[in-house]
């Protein structure tokens, strides 16, 4: 008989989920697709001001990103609960938080990576400058997972309840909001060739910080859940 | 050293849950010891999935104590010895039944006097190891997790209508499967609403009241 280990488990889990994200791939497509629609109907709402343009592509790229984002945020448990997987997680001998927090990743992974790969792209629809798109993609890199961390709780805290996608929206936009000030901070700040690392920092700090209490906040809700 | 004279595996003691303040079902007594089965008795809304999703866990007792080997139930002491079956089956539709069970094996360990390939031949699902779920009929899905039994250590099985969606031939691999695991030491508790054929003797009741 061989028993799991906790880093076999981490794996099987971090697995389980990509494989999961891959067969279903087609969802995958959609936050991509709006934020390319999105970020593509901005010039043309806007005219050709390249000014204006420039302006605003640190802002527009990151909200966009982060509403779609949103959009994939709901699923994240929604299948796990309703066929029974989220009990047997639950049972497993391993702590729930740190297999939430493997869920996390994946969830991430699928999600994010295809957006901040093509944010450069995106970028420079806008006409952000180039020396601008490296700050974007670190904020980016710091403020996706922030949003997969803090948005997993609330997920947690919904899940179950009807309308759960409305009042998933409305208590994460005050979280939002700080996170994109910083992110568009830094980034309007490296346009204008000014320091840029204090927000980014500030950004890294609350990534910590989310990256160990957000799976436990996560673990706790969904055993509410499971309980009702 | 027979079953009798070692510490219960589980025990239970005016147990009770309650749901918004209403008890759920009536306080229970029972015992069990490794090498035997229980088969909990009542009808529709008696409590019965209820009771086996207290016993595992993801419940909590609401009145009453539950003792795992004599001492007070705690997640930790009996983490990895419980396999619980409950109405959902807790596989993914998107994987086929080989990609569930390596991920089942990932998280409890896994036992290593069989395959694999023989656990989804003595389940029926021969031919059918890489076929999403969702394809598959209701009694397939059920074969796939009773799959599981085959390869997952535990000492205490918690089934909950174990026998549901499956043909004869469905019906006489549960029965089979609860043999062993009996013979093996292990215990189960299952519920079922009728026609358990169970070989290894005559199975302790635990009838459920409203």
């Amino acid at each position: 008989m061989s028993r799991a280990s906790l880093p076999q488990a981490c794996a099987a889990m971090l697995r389980r989920d990509l494989l999961l994200a891959w067969r279903r791939r087609g969802d995958l497509a959609m936050p991509v697709l709006y934020a390319v629609i999105v970020v593509v109907l901005f010039p043309f709402a806007l005219g050709p001001d390249l000014a204006l343009l420039q302006r605003i592509a640190g802002g527009v790229v990151l909200v966009t990103v982060l509403l779609a984002m949103l959009l994939a945020l709901d699923a994240m448990f929604a299948s796990d609960i309703e066929d029974g997987s989220l009990e047997q997680l639950v049972l497993a001998p391993q702590p729930l938080a740190l297999m939430l927090g493997m869920k996390i990743l994946a969830h991430w992974l699928a999600t994010a990576l295809p957006l901040i790969v093509i944010a450069p792209l995106l970028a420079g629809m806008l006409h952000l400058p180039a020396t601008a798109i490296p700050v974007l993609l670190l904020a980016l890199l710091l403020a996706t997972p922030l949003l997969s961390l803090l948005g997993a709780v609330l997920v947690a805290l919904t899940a179950g309840t009807r309308r759960s996608g409305m009042l998933l929206a409305l208590m994460l936009l005050p979280l939002c909001v700080p996170v994109v000030i910083f992110a568009a901070g830094a980034v309007a700040a490296a346009q204008e060739g000014l320091p840029w690392f204090a927000p980014v920092a500030w950004l890294g700090a609350a990534l910590i910080l989310c990256v160990v209490l957000a799976p436990l906040a996560c673990a706790a809700a969904l055993r509410i859940a499971l309980d009702a | 050293m027979t079953a009798a004279t070692s510490a219960p595996l589980l025990e239970a003691h005016r147990l009770s849950f309650h749901r918004q303040d209403e008890p759920v079902f009536a306080p229970l007594d029972f015992r069990l010891h490794a090498g035997e089965l229980a088969l909990v008795e009542g009808d529709n809304g008696s409590g019965k999935t209820t009771l086996l999703r207290l016993l595992a866990g993801l419940l909590h007792v609401s009145e009453g104590r539950l003792l795992w080997r004599g001492a007070p139930w705690q997640r930790e002491a009996c983490a990895g010895e419980i396999l619980f079956l409950g109405h959902q089956l807790g596989q993914k539709l998107d994987l086929g039944p080989r990609e569930n069970l390596a991920f089942a094996t990932g998280l409890h360990g896994r036992r290593d006097d069989i395959t694999m390939d023989a656990v989804l031949d003595e389940v029926g699902l021969a031919g059918y190891g890489d076929e999403p779920l969702r394809r598959l009929s209701a009694g397939q899905k059920k074969r796939a997790a009773l799959a599981r039994l085959l390869l997952q250590p535990a000492a205490l099985w918690l089934l909950d209508e174990p026998y549901a969606n499956l043909d004869r031939h469905g019906i006489a691999l549960v029965n089979r499967l609860l043999e062993r695991h009996v013979a093996a030491g292990g215990a189960v508790l299952v519920s079922s609403h009728g026609a358990v054929g169970f070989h290894g003797g005559e199975p302790q009741r635990i009838r459920m009241h409203a």
